[in-house]
C-alpha cells in the first residue's frame, strides 16, 4: 500500500472515532442543522486563517466556536433556532467564499476545503487528526453521564445535580474541534454527513446509547476504508466516495435492523 | 426540623411578566406539602425554581447540603432516535442493580418491563417509571408535578397510597402539584393555594374552609362557579386574619 493511501486510511479512521460518537448526540438532540452550520462557517475560518497567516485548523476552530456560541445565545434569547441557523450558516459560507476571493497572492484550491483532500494528508496532519480525535473522545467519555442525562431531559439533569448549560458547552466545543479535523478529510460541505449518517445507521442496530456510539464509530471507520478503496479503484473523489459509502451502509443497516430487531 | 428546601420571598419572571410574587415556603423531612392552583398560577414554575432550573428574579432558594432530589416532571418526551430500555433509563445517571430496578418497578405497579424500549410505554406506564426512577435515587425530597396525570382513578389512589408509604418508611419530604382536590385533601399534611402569589395555606381542613380557596375552586355554593370573582390586587397580610374583600356574588354585595 502506498504511503499516502495508508495516511488517508488512518486519517479517515481517526475522524470516524470522534465523529461517530459525537454524531449520536447530534442525532439525539436534533442538532443536524447545527452541525451543518458550524461546518459551513469553517470556510470563513479558512479565509481568515489565510488572510492573517495562521494555521487553517486554528481559524476553523475559532470560527466554529464563535458560530456555535452565537447561535446558542440567539436561540436562548428566543430566536427561532431553525431560521437563525439558516441565516448564519449560509451567510458564513457566502462571506467565506467572498473573503477567499479577496486573498491575492495566495493560490487557494477552494475545492479542497469544500470537498476535502484526504489523499494529501501529511504526517503532521495525521498527528493532529488523531490528537484532536482523541481529545473529543476523552471529552465525551469524561462527560458521558451528564451529557446523556441532559440529552434525555435537561430538567431531570438539573434535579440530579448536573449543569446542562455546561454539558452543552462541552458538546459545542467537541463539535467545533471535529469540524476543524474533518475539513481536510471530507470538506466543509460533507462534514455534517460524517456526523449524522454513521450515527443514524448505528441506531438501527443498537439497543443502548453506548452501543449506538460505538457502532457509529465502527461504521464511520468502515465507510472511510471502503470509500477510499472505491475511490482508488474507480478514480472517484475521495471525500464524496466516503460519504456515499456511509449512505449505502445506512440503507443496509436499516434493512438489517428492521428484520433483526423489529421496529422500536 | 430544618428545611430540606426553602424559598424566601421569591419572585419569578418570564421576560417582563411576573408569574410569581413574593412566595415563601419550606419543606421539612417527612411532610407532604401540596400546591394547588388554577392553570397558569405558577405551580410548575415554582417547582422548577426550587430545583434550580429557573432563575429567580428576586428572593432566595435554599437547598440543604447534599440534598438528593427525586423529580417527576409534568411532561417529558424522549427522542425515538435514542435507543434506551426502561432499565437503562432507571439507571440514569447512577447505575442500579437489576434486582433493585425490578423491585422499584413492582413497587410502582409495573410488571417485568425492564427491557422494553422507553419510548414504547403508555402515558400511565411512563408516569410510573418516572416515579420509580425518582425513588431509586434514594431522595431526601420528592418533587412531583401532577404525578397522577395519565393514571386512572384506581391508579391515582394507589399512587397516593405509595407516596404515603414512602414517607412513613423513609422519612422523605414530598412536595407535589396536584389537581385531584379531594384526594389531595386527604393525602397532604399541608396545602398551599397558589395563584401568582400564595393565596392561603395551612392544613387541608383550614385551607378547605378558607374563602380564598373556595373562591379559586368554586366550592361550596352549589357549583355556582361563574358567580365567583376573585380579587387579586389586594394586599395580603399573612399569618393574620384575611380581611380583604371577595365578591362572591351580587346578592352578597350591598349596593345601598
Amino acid at each position: 500500500m502506498d504511503d499516502f493511501l495508508l495516511r488517508a486510511a488512518l486519517a479517515g479512521i481517526g475522524l470516524a472515532l470522534a465523529a461517530g460518537p459525537l454524531g449520536t448526540f447530534v442525532v439525539w438532540r436534533r442538532m443536524a442543522y447545527f452541525g451543518d452550520a458550524t461546518s459551513h462557517a469553517a470556510i470563513l475560518g479558512v479565509a481568515l486563517a489565510l488572510a492573517f497567516d495562521l494555521p487553517i485548523g486554528f481559524g476553523t476552530l475559532f470560527i466554529g466556536l464563535l458560530m456555535a456560541v452565537t447561535v446558542s445565545t440567539l436561540a436562548a434569547r428566543g430566536w427561532a433556532m431553525d431560521t437563525t441557523l439558516g441565516v448564519v450558516a449560509h451567510s458564513a459560507l457566502a462571506f467565506g467564499l467572498v473573503a477567499v476571493s479577496f486573498l491575492q497572492g495566495v493560490r487557494v484550491d477552494l475545492s479542497a476545503y469544500l470537498f476535502g483532500d484526504i489523499l494529501a494528508v501529511s504526517s503532521y496532519d495525521l498527528g493532529m487528526i488523531w490528537l484532536g480525535s482523541l481529545a473529543v473522545v476523552l471529552l465525551l467519555i469524561w462527560r458521558w453521564s451528564g451529557l446523556l442525562m441532559s440529552t434525555v431531559s435537561e430538567d431531570l439533569a438539573y434535579a440530579s445535580g448536573y449543569k446542562p448549560d455546561f454539558e452543552r458547552l462541552i458538546l459545542t466545543l467537541a463539535l467545533a474541534l471535529t469540524v476543524a479535523l474533518a475539513l481536510k478529510i471530507v470538506g466543509a460541505l460533507l462534514i455534517g454527513a460524517m456526523l449524522i449518517i454513521p450515527a443514524a445507521a448505528a441506531r438501527n442496530l443498537s439497543r443502548t446509547p453506548e452501543g449506538m456510539a460505538i457502532g457509529a464509530a465502527i461504521l464511520g471507520g468502515l465507510s472511510a476504508l471502503c470509500g477510499l478503496m472505491g475511490s482508488f479503484s474507480f478514480d472517484t473523489p475521495a471525500g464524496p466516495s466516503i460519504v456515499a459509502t456511509a449512505a449505502v451502509m445506512f440503507v443496509l443497516c436499516t434493512l438489517v435492523g428492521k428484520t433483526a430487531l423489529g421496529r422500536v | 426540623m430544618s428545611a430540606l428546601i426553602s424559598a424566601q420571598n421569591v419572585c419569578l419572571r418570564y421576560g417582563a411578566t411576573e408569574v410569581l410574587h413574593d412566595v415563601s415556603l419550606e419543606v421539612v423531612p417527612g411532610e407532604i406539602l401540596t400546591l394547588l392552583g388554577p392553570n397558569g398560577s405558577g405551580k410548575s414554575s415554582l417547582l422548577r425554581a426550587l430545583i434550580g432550573i429557573l432563575p429567580v428574579a428576586k428572593g432566595k432558594i435554599t437547598r440543604s447540603a447534599g440534598l438528593r432530589i427525586g423529580y417527576v416532571p409534568q411532561k417529558l418526551a424522549i427522542d425515538r432516535s435514542l435507543p434506551m430500555s426502561v432499565a437503562r433509563f432507571l439507571s440514569l445517571p447512577d447505575w442500579h442493580q437489576p434486582q433493585d430496578i425490578a423491585i422499584a418497578l413492582v413497587r410502582v405497579g409495573l410488571g417485568d418491563i425492564a427491557n422494553h424500549p422507553i419510548q414504547g410505554l403508555s402515558g400511565g406506564q411512563f408516569q410510573r417509571v418516572l416515579l420509580a426512577r425518582a425513588m431509586l435515587t434514594r431522595p431526601n425530597i420528592l418533587i412531583l408535578d401532577e404525578p397522577t396525570q395519565g393514571l386512572d382513578q384506581r391508579g391515582a389512589a394507589g399512587f397516593y397510597q405509595l407516596i404515603e408509604e414512602l414517607r412513613t418508611q423513609t422519612g422523605v419530604g414530598i412536595l407535589m402539584v396536584s389537581h385531584d382536590l379531594h384526594v389531595v385533601m386527604s393525602a397532604s399534611d399541608r396545602v398551599i393555594c397558589l395563584n401568582g402569589h400564595i393565596c392561603c395555606q395551612g392544613t387541608p381542613l383550614v385551607v378547605s374552609h378558607a374563602p380564598e380557596y373556595r373562591a379559586l375552586f368554586g366550592l361550596g355554593t352549589m357549583g355556582a362557579l361563574a358567580l365567583y370573582q376573585h380579587d387579586h390586587d389586594h394586599d395580603h397580610d399573612h399569618g393574620s386574619a384575611h380581611d380583604h374583600h371577595h365578591y362572591h356574588n351580587k346578592a352578597d354585595h350591598d349596593h345601598g
